[in-house]
């Protein structure tokens, strides 16, 4: 391979020397500058539109957005002239004069990118009172709320709708000072092909999209008299909770996460995990049926938001859509039926509070087929990572000093299988981990499965289970996962199983989770990998490593379910999925 | 035709004149283009919605186009638009109910020394003043009924 050519430059003074290739921006970065920045987004294309990231450049006659030029021999770069400094000011203040002027009452408050480059811009002053846009919020969808009057149309919502998820359900529409961004025609969230993932939530550096927020209901549930108000946290929560709390990413809270919601007064704290492990014994029991009687490939249907984008985009795969409902979807459902009968209450006087971190399990949650016979759902309001973290804020919980404390009986124990769901590979490794011991009888001779993880988003491999290879893939953040269902359609390569997860990096990088701190952003491989670590810790420092071991999981099938795969075990953990229209283009 | 979105404008122009002059790019024809060319919904309204040549609506039956150039401009073309949206009840890039008129703006129709200009499609009225709006609108609508007789 040729060497590749390297460019000698000077940036504020200081020579360096980089790849071809490379742009201002990042060489920059290299000398420790972090030039201001907006519109830009590491793992998006390029778009050079909001121009805050100018920079002077000798003997060119005008400012360059240093994101997107790149660098060339004996070229001299200014960052910080006062002429920039000016320059770049101005930018953010016009943008900031077509922008509505309430921070103070603004969902992002304290999180927001536009406030934090227009305090970093020094903009300390209102110089013009215009016309400024005035569009209608759209908040027709139970799950997140589009408001395009925030909207300063820097178009990262669009990118990562499109290269990202491959959904391209946003675009800008109209023009000049009318241009808006949203779905074909200006449709209602739920009318367009939206999967409800929430990416654009978090990649948006202000409020512009945002999701619909339960807390006031669980408070209410909270406060009244006589109601049992259980609550569920997924497996990936206890690895990002912290973050909103000043923690490293990385850090597993658990103790501290279930003392705070016992301070917030639930009255029963359960475990999504345990539900993943009673996932894992169904699809387990599912698979084998599929081994002999087909379809294959089975694919996991724990991902609202690939279950949304499944019925929308590949309608004709929902057969190989494993039946288990969810794993929060099944403990709802132990909750109000099981659980409700143990402790002797109505489901009525039960509310089933689920936190998750994501999105689409709003609408999960509010599909009817998750209701009981007469209607009522089984999980009555879904919180997402950053709900808990502003309810115990609100609260005002000392996070950082509580105790640690245990997940309380019977749905509160879960094994290291469980544990990992929450991270990309994690449904397929628990899978594993059983299946290796259904098929041969014999305990599995190794717990972890290093070649499944796929932090990059995309794996294909072949795993030993007894005498059999299986084809295994998993792919997380949807274009990923488009790779592997075209090669289902396309019937070259035979699947056995396929682990979907909407959003980049697994649950840990779900549209529901915290906003990261200025400098890192929320689609980096390395804050993944960090969540991720925190889960696999918890897995390593468990003795109890396999779903079927799970005595929590034993305990339900004997008093109250039967078999795996009894027909009341079908009944209530398993469900079914119904193509959608809008038809998506893929 | 290639279906690439580079000829996306084409595919949908070539739509709009198959379809019919008056009625162009309803919702369910550029959802059709879109599922055709296979090429994302929200890419075809965008690009539908951003030239102003597609229209999401139908049109009226006379295109009223007032020049609002800086010429026209200081000659009073904004009280002669005024007075059109008055007498119409519409604003601009709206049909008036009886579906006869639409108003839109134009930045320079290139004939200055008739300042203020008006087209009323292909007809050019020239050095109009707000008080001449009802009589004219009136010679369209009497020709809209002559023709329907």
């Amino acid at each position: 391979m040729p060497e590749k050519k390297t460019i000698s430059l000077t940036i504020d003074e200081t020579p360096i020397t980089v790849e071809e290739g490379t742009t201002i921006m990042q060489a920059a970065e290299r000398l420790g500058i972090r030039i201001p920045r907006l519109c830009y987004h590491p793992s998006l294309s390029l778009a050079g539109s909001c121009r805050v990231c100018i920079v002077e450049v000798e003997e060119m006659p005008y400012y360059m957005a240093s994101c997107s030029v790149v660098v060339w021999e004996g070229m001299v770069v200014r960052t910080s002239s006062p002429e920039i400094r000016r320059a770049r000011r101005d930018i953010v203040e016009l943008l900031l004069d077509n922008h509505p002027m309430d921070c103070q009452t603004c969902d992002r408050d304290g999180n927001c990118e536009l406030q934090n480059l227009a305090y970093a811009m020094g903009v300390r002053q209102r110089h013009f009172e215009g016309q400024r846009k005035s569009f209608p919020i759209e908040d027709s969808s139970i799950s997140l709320i589009r408001d395009p009057q925030k909207c300063i149309l820097c178009g990262r919502c669009i990118r990562v709708c499109a290269e990202i998820q491959g959904v391209y359900n946003l675009s800008q529409q109209g023009r000049g000072f009318r241009t808006v961004v949203g779905p074909a025609h200006l449709a209602k969230m739920d009318d367009s092909v939206c999967i409800q993932c929430g990416q654009c939530i978090n990649v948006c550096p202000t409020a512009a999209f945002l999701e619909k927020q339960q807390t006031s209901k669980v408070w209410k549930a909270l406060a009244k008299q006589g109601q049992h108000v259980v609550v569920q946290t997924a497996p990936s929560i206890r690895a990002a909770i912290g973050e909103g709390f000043g923690l490293p990413p990385g850090t597993p809270v658990t103790g501290k996460m279930v003392t705070a919601l016992r301070r917030l007064g639930f009255d029963a704290i359960f475990d999504t995990d345990f539900a993943a492990d009673m996932t894992i014994v169904e699809e387990a029991h599912e698979f084998l049926g599929r081994l002999k009687n087909g379809p294959l490939p089975m694919i996991t249907s724990c991902s609202p938001g690939w279950i949304s984008f499944l019925e929308k985009f590949y309608p004709e795969l929902i057969p190989h859509a494993s039946s288990c409902k969810s794993p929060m979807s099944m403990l709802s459902t132990l909750v109000k039926t099981y659980y409700a009968k143990q402790i002797g209450m109505e489901p009525e006087n039960i509310t089933m509070v689920a936190v998750m971190p994501c999105v689409a399990k709003k609408y999960e949650a509010a599909r009817p087929e998750h209701a009981l016979p007469d209607g009522t759902p089984y999980t009555d309001a879904v919180l997402t990572t950053r709900e808990l973290i502003w309810m115990i804020k609100c609260y005002g919980i000392d996070f950082d000093d509580l105790e640690d404390s245990e997940f309380d009986s019977p749905l509160g124990l879960a094994s290291g299988a469980g544990d990992i769901f929450g991270a990309t590979g994690g449904v397929m490794e628990a899978t594993l981990r059983a299946a290796s011991e259904l098929v041969t009888g014999k305990p599995a001779d190794r717990l972890e499965f290093d070649e499944v993880r796929a932090v990059e988003g995309l794996r294909e491999t072949y795993v030993a289970i007894g005498e059999q290879s299986i084809h295994v893939g998993v792919a997380n953040g949807i274009t990923n996962a488009k790779v592997l269902l075209d090669k289902v359609i396309e019937g070259k390569e035979q699947f056995h199983v396929i682990e979907v997860m909407a959003c980049p990096g697994g649950c840990i990088g779900g549209g529901g989770q915290p906003y990261p701190p200025t400098g890192i952003d929320i689609l980096d491989r390395d804050l993944l990998r960090k969540r991720a670590s925190a889960l696999y810790s918890i897995d390593t420092g468990k003795k109890l490593r396999k779903s079927y071991e799970n005595p929590a999981v034993k305990k339900v099938y004997e008093e109250f379910l039967g078999e795996p795969g009894s027909k009341k075990a079908h009944e209530l953990l398993h469900t079914h999925y119904t193509a959608r229209l809008p038809r998506g283009i893929r | 035709m290639s279906t690439t979105t580079d000829n996306l404008s084409e595919v949908q122009e070539a739509a709009r004149a198959a379809l019919g002059q008056r009625i162009v790019g309803r919702i369910e024809q550029l959802d059709a283009v879109a599922q055709l060319m296979q090429i994302p919904a929200a890419k075809v309204a965008g690009v539908a919605s951003f030239y102003h040549y597609f229209r999401l609506k139908p049109r009226g039956k006379f295109l009223i186009n007032i020049c609002l150039g800086t010429a026209c401009y200081v000659k009073g073309a904004d009280r002669v638009a005024q007075r059109l949206m008055d007498e119409l009840g519409i604003s601009w890039g709206e049909t008036s109910s009886d579906g006869m008129f639409t108003l839109e703006g134009a930045r320079c129709l290139g004939t200055c020394g008739l300042a203020p200009v008006v087209m009323i499609n292909e007809e050019v009225h020239a050095s109009v003043t707000p008080d001449e709006i009802p009589v004219i609108l009136q010679k369209y609508l009497k020709q809209a009924r002559d023709e329907a007789q």
